[in-house]
């Protein structure tokens, strides 16, 4: 590069500052989204007070405040719940470990190809066939009183149960969107990790597990969030978790209210959650478009 | 009045100045060919056009209308101008037929059957008669470019931006589509095109634009540039890409 070329090159970057036409520009953009998140902010007002009128003004208002919104119950209740829900929330740490191991090993079965391989995959589909459709009630009723029954002498506690009843169902799932996200992942990634010389388990693990996971990400958080709720279910095998908690109370009390305590922590659980998924979802959006305004 | 006319272009890439105030303008039926390094800012140029980049300072107006305001509709400013880009990125999951219609159909309210008539004839014209029903991935990459440069040109766009549409062919190939950007430019259409086919840009450019350091520096006929090089960088990358 000449010296005029240089010096010209390096005084442009320093030198450059935003137009007045440029600033003009960003005033205007600022300006409407302004505008816009004004539009929102009313509209939502709006809403929320014809459908809070909505609400107040039926007749039967006084009693429902009264059978599922009664603060007194809800603040005897709550300390129950909680303490149900931490075991919801020790169930649900279990059974995520357990779904990631299980969900891998089925995925990857199903991937194997040649014919040695048959009775692997062949197990692997016909699991995922079937625990894809029985719905997670049953199986939770035939692990939590099918599994003690074969073994009465020594009992295995109804959270355990319940977790392998969770993960049973989950693993079915999980192992599907994992096989669809390397599946998704182009053939010529696995053709040029092959002809580098890499085994087709390191191809797997190297080139095609990574992207697949990357493309199922969001699918895979939209599963955690609806397994967070689904570990409620083991109430039903008798685990004091805290949809049983509530149950109690409400016997005790002739009031819904507990329910209502009980939905609203699982709804606290899940939130961060659900924000952060729409955070990554976003963010790999913004990394896999080349464009900025596309 | 130009068709096409850059006012002082930035755009940076965090603190990476790409286009550091670009002017330039192409006038109607000009085919205008952007030269320069890899990295030189040939494709943020183009795509700052298509307002795929917005730009970080400076105008652009496409025959008059300012297409950096921001108030500007970016889906009327792109239905006017036509892109190929390297890769085809035909839609891989319909015929020829309807990649080359959809925009007609879909965009411009084009009845189904004129647009038809018109993508047929069009396809006929450059040798692609025979592939009308076909989908993608039965085409070679020459025909598949072809066929992208087609649907580009199909709605009759004000400014046709081609980006390197020959770099991701085989060299058999390259020919084949060359041919049919010449057909364009015989017909009138107006150009820009970024290219490293250096003996295509002199056949078929009017003006040369060389770009370096994130601005065109060097601006001339293919006779000017190719022939007597101002600029010391100019003739260094001249030297560079015809001796390899
Ligand atoms: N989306 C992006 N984000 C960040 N930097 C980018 C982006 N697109 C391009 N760049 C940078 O801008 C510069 C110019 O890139 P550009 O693609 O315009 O070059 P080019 O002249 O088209 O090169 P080539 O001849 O190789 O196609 C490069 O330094 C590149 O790293
Ligand atoms: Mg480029």
């Amino acid at each position: 590069m000449t010296d005029r070329a240089a010096e010209s090159a390096a005084g442009a970057a320093e030198a450059w500052a935003p137009s007045e036409l440029e600033l003009e520009r960003r005033l205007t953009r600022k300006r409407a989204s302004r505008r816009s998140v004004l539009i929102a902010l009313v509209s939502t007002v709006v809403f929320a007070a014809v459908a809070g009128w909505l609400v107040l003004s039926s007749p039967g208002w006084a009693d429902v405040q009264q059978a599922f919104f009664n603060p007194e119950i809800a603040k005897d209740s709550f300390p129950k719940i909680l303490e149900g829900l931490w075991l919801n929330i020790r169930v649900l740490f279990f059974a995520t470990i357990a779904v990631a191991v299980v969900a891998t090993l089925l995925a990857v079965m199903r991937s194997l190809r040649g014919p040695v391989w048959f009775p692997l995959r062949a197990l692997a589909t016909g699991y995922t066939d079937l625990f894809r459709g029985l719905p997670v009630l049953i199986v939770l009723y035939l692990v939590g009183f099918g599994i003690p029954a074969l073994n009465p002498e020594n009992r295995i506690s109804v959270a355990v149960l319940g977790t392998v009843g969770i993960t049973l169902c989950y693993s079915a799932y999980v192992a599907e969107v994992l096989r669809a996200g390397m599946e998704a992942v182009h053939p010529s990634q696995r053709i040029a990790a092959r002809s580098l010389g890499l085994s087709h388990a390191k191809t797997l693990r190297l080139v095609v597990i990574p992207q697949a996971l990357r493309k199922v990400v969001p699918a895979l958080m939209n599963d955690f969030v609806s397994m967070q709720k689904d570990v409620g279910l083991i109430s039903v095998l008798g685990a004091v978790d805290a949809v049983r908690a509530a149950q109690i109370a409400t016997a005790s009390t002739y009031n819904f209210t507990p329910y209502v305590v009980a939905g609203l922590l699982f709804v606290a659980m899940s939130f961060p959650m659900i924000r952060l998924t729409d955070h990554v979802s976003a963010r790999m959006a913004a990394r896999e478009q080349q464009g900025g305004t596309v | 009045m130009s068709v096409l006319e850059l006012h002082d272009v930035h755009k940076l890439f965090g603190d990476n100045h790409v286009l550091k105030g670009v002017d330039l303008a192409v006038d109607e039926h000009e085919v205008v060919v952007v030269i320069g390094a890899s990295g030189s800012g040939k494709s943020t140029l183009m795509r700052t056009i298509n307002l795929i980049e917005r730009v970080d300072d400076g105008r652009i107006l496409l025959n008059g209308d300012d297409i950096t305001d921001p108030d500007v509709d970016v889906d009327k400013v792109r239905a006017r101008i036509g892109v190929v880009f390297q890769h085809f990125n035909l839609f891989p999951h319909m015929r020829v037929i309807d990649n080359v219609t959809l925009a007609a159909r879909k965009v411009h309210g084009t009845a189904a059957d004129v647009a038809r008539d018109r993508a047929v004839g069009l396809l006929e014209k450059f040798g692609l008669g025979e592939k009308v029903e076909d989908y993608p991935d039965r085409l070679s990459g020459g025909q598949q470019q072809r066929v992208a440069i087609v649907r580009a040109i199909m709605t009759e766009p004000e400014l046709l931006l081609l980006d390197e549409i020959t770099s991701a062919l085989d060299p058999m190939l390259v020919g084949e589509v060359l041919d049919l950007v010449r057909d364009l430019k015989a017909q009138g259409s107006t150009m820009l095109m970024a290219t490293h086919e250096m003996s295509f840009a002199r056949s078929v450019a009017d003006r040369i634009v060389f770009m370096h350091g994130g601005r065109p520096l060097e601006v001339g006929t293919p006779e000017q540039i190719f022939g007597d090089p101002q600029r010391p960088e100019t003739r260094e990358f001249l030297a560079r890409i015809t001796h390899r």
